[in-house]
């Protein structure tokens, strides 16, 4: 296959469009639910789409996109209504109700289903393509609707933005300067809907959870702004889909779905692992040279401290046994601040104990001078 | 006699929907009390990567090497989840939608390229079909026994004998982990045992309800419980009351309009659920309107 | 070397991602005192507690209770945690909560019993709260709660009582209550460390103090230890583990800053 064959191909042009948009609007919204603590709530919409699904086809009676779209919105927003509720009105947790919900939602879907197909078993068909997603019989029309959606909710946002921000950072605040908060915080929770309606098709209903929170976490390690990481994350997820996208047209019968998920935490670990000041490797590093630096002050000055006692019957039972303090006496005894002899007296690995050379004395004796408490023998 | 019992399709099923709703339950509840929920929603997808992965090494679909198969998925999508969480650069509800999908989507992928043509039935692992599972049945003892029933039956006996023994330990590992470490019993060891022991019960819950559906039982009931009482050992009783009720409810709605069984059989226990958030003696919203009712009216009076 | 010391605390030191809680500290907590440990926020006090009691691991140090390790000990020290460490939600009662203090005793599986029930009740009547017993958590009042948590503490009949700021948060009734069943169990010989926020009252509740930012500052007899510059160095303007940027008045830096100007 050459690239221009792939590149004109009718199918690979819908689902690398499809899969672009999806990446903009839930990298874009998905900022905003992982900020909130909302993770999971995308996970719980796209389950609850189900039976909207199933209810927009009744309706139809025929598989129309329109109609299973509105269908797919009004569930999956009673369903965040619904976890809303539960959590105000009763003691139930956040965690609880969002489980409920996307349980017993995706039942009353998995009921309607096997109603529609008038058997008594979900079977195949219809369901796979919600719970896997079909990206390969996504048609232009498909892309169309998701365009629309994804800038409608674009469009939301931008008009918004500042009252999204505040309500997002501190609620508390927002409401005393007299905005609306609850109805924001309402907003910015139903629309997740959209994504979840646009992300159906392509990534099915299981890994919908996965398109909301990787591009908004990965974001989160590069940037600092709200702004900037709404961004970052809108990419993050369009590379996500079209990378996603190419490799399962290259792949031949590698499902589109798990592949642009795949893509989408490749980047997450990546940018968790190298964003600048952020990144775990730099703070592996640091942290590393902290450590040491801090074990081998605390070493020098407890040897120096019993020196002083006179303590020989506590040599060195209270530094802990591990091999990260081994490891540190070696390094002390290569730079020439510790010797370690045989205690003949004693048996086993207490054997074995350490002294402070000269230079190890003075460099302990320098340790102990930044302190202007007296130590309280 | 125990032969017709076995063969009675209709007892059968609502058994084993019985067995899936007090073994998933019985786990559950300590997950909703401890905030957790959402990890058997994780577990319960991630567990396909499991499925697949036991499945290629022994091919075995079920049985008790997909259990022990299961509860190592189970570990592993925590270990993750919680590793991730430790980095400090996302809270764990993001950590947990990070890994379960991942792990899902190889599941998926290794399905794609190894097993394109064999039948792991990717839907029915999701979905489950509790219609049929009296008829796969396995030998024992002379009788003809549904896999199912064999596979609940040892989960549902774990599941007792765990919540059981350790149920003093349980709640207080909950309740206050701190003290529970200082008293010398082992919370996270006790937490990883109920997940593997919760993975398990996925697995085996998934020939008859599937994977979302095993969800709804594990949290639904314990959720309709805690809105009853204020006792954990009335809350375990009441989840396997409302989860047997809505077995056997569920069977004969889900009959009565020719609909899926275990879907109606998980939407019974969500009707559970408003009923208790609804009409709860002390904790539902018509009494709560009450008592502040009554309150105000003292006030006034 | 004090061989009566109910605590005696050897070169620990704890540190949280990289950076000292505590330095170095070296104690002995002489035994049937009430000491309190105070110090300014961030200090280490809680972690002392935790670190006494195995919940948070050191860097390096030993602690022992009456010559013997914590988990020798266990049996006879009690621990009454912050209120906020636990779900006040939680289906349980106040008797059920009382009861938990048993745990330890029972050992595992072995179920609480008529006997641990009645004790928990007396030590519920300890408190003042024994017409509570069959209330759920959720409706108690802050000192209410805490009652509930020191009649667990209680229960145990330890020897030696950990508390980590059982004030706070408390009104005065409850205050003067607790100090009250405080004093009568270190009367009857108990040794009672508590952390404490509050320097207005240090003087009158306790017979022993342990100040303490990151370092020890002092330990040893009230009046002995608290005085104007032992306050001075303690929370002489600055919070622990502060770095070199924010570090107001360089004579009295506390003794993180001074390490990390040492390198």
């Amino acid at each position: 296959m050459s690239w221009l064959t792939i590149l004109g191909d009718y199918t690979f042009q819908n689902v690398v469009m499809g899969a672009a948009f999806l990446g903009i609007i839930s990298g874009a919204l998905g900022s905003f639910a992982v900020l909130r603590g909302q993770s999971l709530l995308g996970d719980a919409i796209s389950h609850a789409a189900l039976p909207g699904v199933c209810l927009g086809f009744i309706v139809a009676g025929s598989r129309n996109m329109g109609s299973i779209i509105i269908g797919a919105a009004i569930t999956g927003g009673l369903a965040a209504l619904l976890m809303l509720a539960l959590t105000r009105m009763s003691r139930l947790k956040t965690d609880a109700a969002l489980g409920s919900c996307l349980s017993i939602f995706f039942a009353i879907g998995v009921v309607l289903l096997t109603y529609i197909q008038g058997t008594e078993n979900a079977s195949q068909g219809g369901l796979d393509a919600f719970l896997f997603g079909q990206a390969a019989a996504t048609l232009r029309s498909d892309v169309w609707i998701m365009g629309g959606i994804t800038f409608v909710a674009l469009a939301i946002l931008a008009a918004l933005w500042k009252q999204a921000k505040l309500v997002t950072f501190d609620a508390e605040f927002a409401r005393t300067l007299g905005m609306p908060v609850t109805l924001i915080e309402v907003l910015l929770t139903t629309m997740i809907t959209l994504a979840v309606v646009v992300g159906l098709q392509m990534v099915g209903v299981v890994l919908m959870a996965a398109m909301i929170v990787a591009p908004a976490v990965a974001a989160r390690q590069w940037s600092r702004h709200l702004g900037g990481m709404v961004m970052i994350a809108a990419l993050v997820g369009v590379i996500s889909g079209i990378s996603g996208a190419t490799l399962s047209t290259l792949g031949r019968g590698l499902a589109t779905g798990p592949l642009i998920i795949l893509s989408a935490s490749a980047i997450v670990l990546v940018s968790l692992a190298i964003a600048p000041g952020r990144g775990i490797l730099w703070e592996v590093l640091r942290l590393a040279r902290q450590r040491w630096s801090l074990q081998k002050r605390q070493i020098l000055y407890v040897l120096y401290q019993t020196r002083l006692e006179q303590d020989e019957s506590e040599r060195s039972p209270w530094l802990s046994r591990s091999a990260l303090t081994a490891f540190a006496l070696y390094r002390l005894k290569r730079q020439g601040l510790l010797t370690s002899f045989r205690n003949a007296a004693a048996l086993g690995k207490s054997a074995r104990q350490w002294r402070l050379t000269p230079s190890g004395v003075r460099q302990a004796q320098q340790i102990t001078a930044t302190f202007n408490i007296p130590q309280h023998g | 006699m125990l032969e017709a019992f076995f063969n009675n399709a209709e007892l059968q099923i609502m058994l084993v929907g019985a067995m899936v709703g007090t073994a998933s339950s019985l786990v559950g509840t300590f997950l909703v009390l401890r905030g957790n929920s959402m990890l058997s929603d994780a577990i319960s997808h991630s567990i396909v990567f499991g499925i697949v992965v036991v499945w290629l090494l022994t091919h075995h679909q079920s049985g008790p090497v997909q259990l022990i198969g299961a509860a190592l998925t189970g570990l592993l999508t925590v270990f993750l989840t919680e590793l991730l969480a430790s980095t400090r650069r996302m809270k764990q509800d993001a950590a947990i939608g990070l890994v379960f999908p991942a792990l899902f989507s190889i599941g998926v992928l290794l399905l794609n390229v190894y097993a394109n043509d064999v039948h792991i039935d990717t839907h029915t692992v999701l979905l489950g079909e509790i219609g049929f599972v009296w008829l796969d049945t396995v030998e024992v003892l002379g009788y003809h026994v549904p896999q199912a029933v064999v596979s609940m039956t040892i989960m549902l006996t774990l599941n007792l004998i765990f919540v059981g023994a350790f149920f003093k330990e349980l709640k207080l590992s909950t309740f206050d982990p701190a003290l529970a470490k200082a008293l010398g019993f082992a919370p996270g060891v006790l937490f990883y045992a109920l997940l593997m022991l919760t993975s398990s019960t996925a697995v085996a819950a998934f020939d008859a309800v599937g994977a979302v559906l095993f969800i709804a039982f594990a949290i639904v009931p314990p959720a309709a419980a805690y809105l009853l009482t204020d006792r954990v050992w009335l809350m375990l009783a009441l989840g396997t009351l409302i989860s047997t009720a809505a077995s056997v409810s569920g069977y004969y709605i889900a009959v009565q309009w020719d609909v899926s069984i275990g879907g109606m059989m998980a939407v019974m226990t969500g009707v559970f659920l408003l009923l208790a958030f609804i009409a709860g003696p002390r904790y539902g919203i018509i009494s709560q309107r009450l008592r502040r009712h009554r309150a105000r009216g003292l006030a006034a009076g | 070397m004090d061989t009566n010391a109910a605590v005696k605390v050897k070169h620990l030191t704890v540190s949280y991602h990289n950076k000292p809680v505590l330095w170095d500290v070296n104690v002995d907590i002489p035994a049937g005192v009430m000491a309190g440990i105070v110090g300014p926020n961030g200090a280490g006090k809680s972690t002392l507690i935790k670190s006494l009691l195995g919940l948070v691991p050191p860097l390096s140090g030993s602690v022992s209770f009456h010559g013997q390790t914590y988990k020798a000990q266990r049996k006879r020290i009690g621990y009454v945690p912050q209120r906020s460490s636990v779900d006040w939600d939680f289906p349980t009662t106040v008797l059920d909560v009382v009861m938990m203090g048993l745990y330890g005793r029972l050992g595992w599986i072995k179920r609480p019993g008529r006997k641990e029930r009645h004790e928990s009740l007396e030590a519920l009547d300890m408190v003042g709260m024994h017409d509570f017993a069959g209330r759920q958590i959720s409706q108690l009042s802050g000192g209410q709660q805490q009652r509930v948590f020191l009649a667990r503490a209680l229960v145990q009949q330890a020897d030696i009582y950990f508390l980590d700021e059982p004030m706070a948060g408390v009104d005065a009734t409850t205050e003067r209550a607790i100090i009250d069943i405080l004093c009568r169990l270190r009367d009857a010989g108990k040794t009672l460390i508590v952390v404490h926020h509050d320097l207005q009252t240090v003087q009158s509740y306790f017979d022993w103090l342990l100040m303490l930012n990151v370092q020890v500052i002092g330990a040893g007899p009230v009046n002995e230890i608290f005085t104007g510059e032992n306050l001075k160095r303690a929370y002489g303007g600055q919070i622990a583990l502060l770095n070199e940027d924010n570090v107001l008045n360089t004579n009295n830096a506390p003794a993180f800053t001074a390490l990390e100007r040492a390198e």
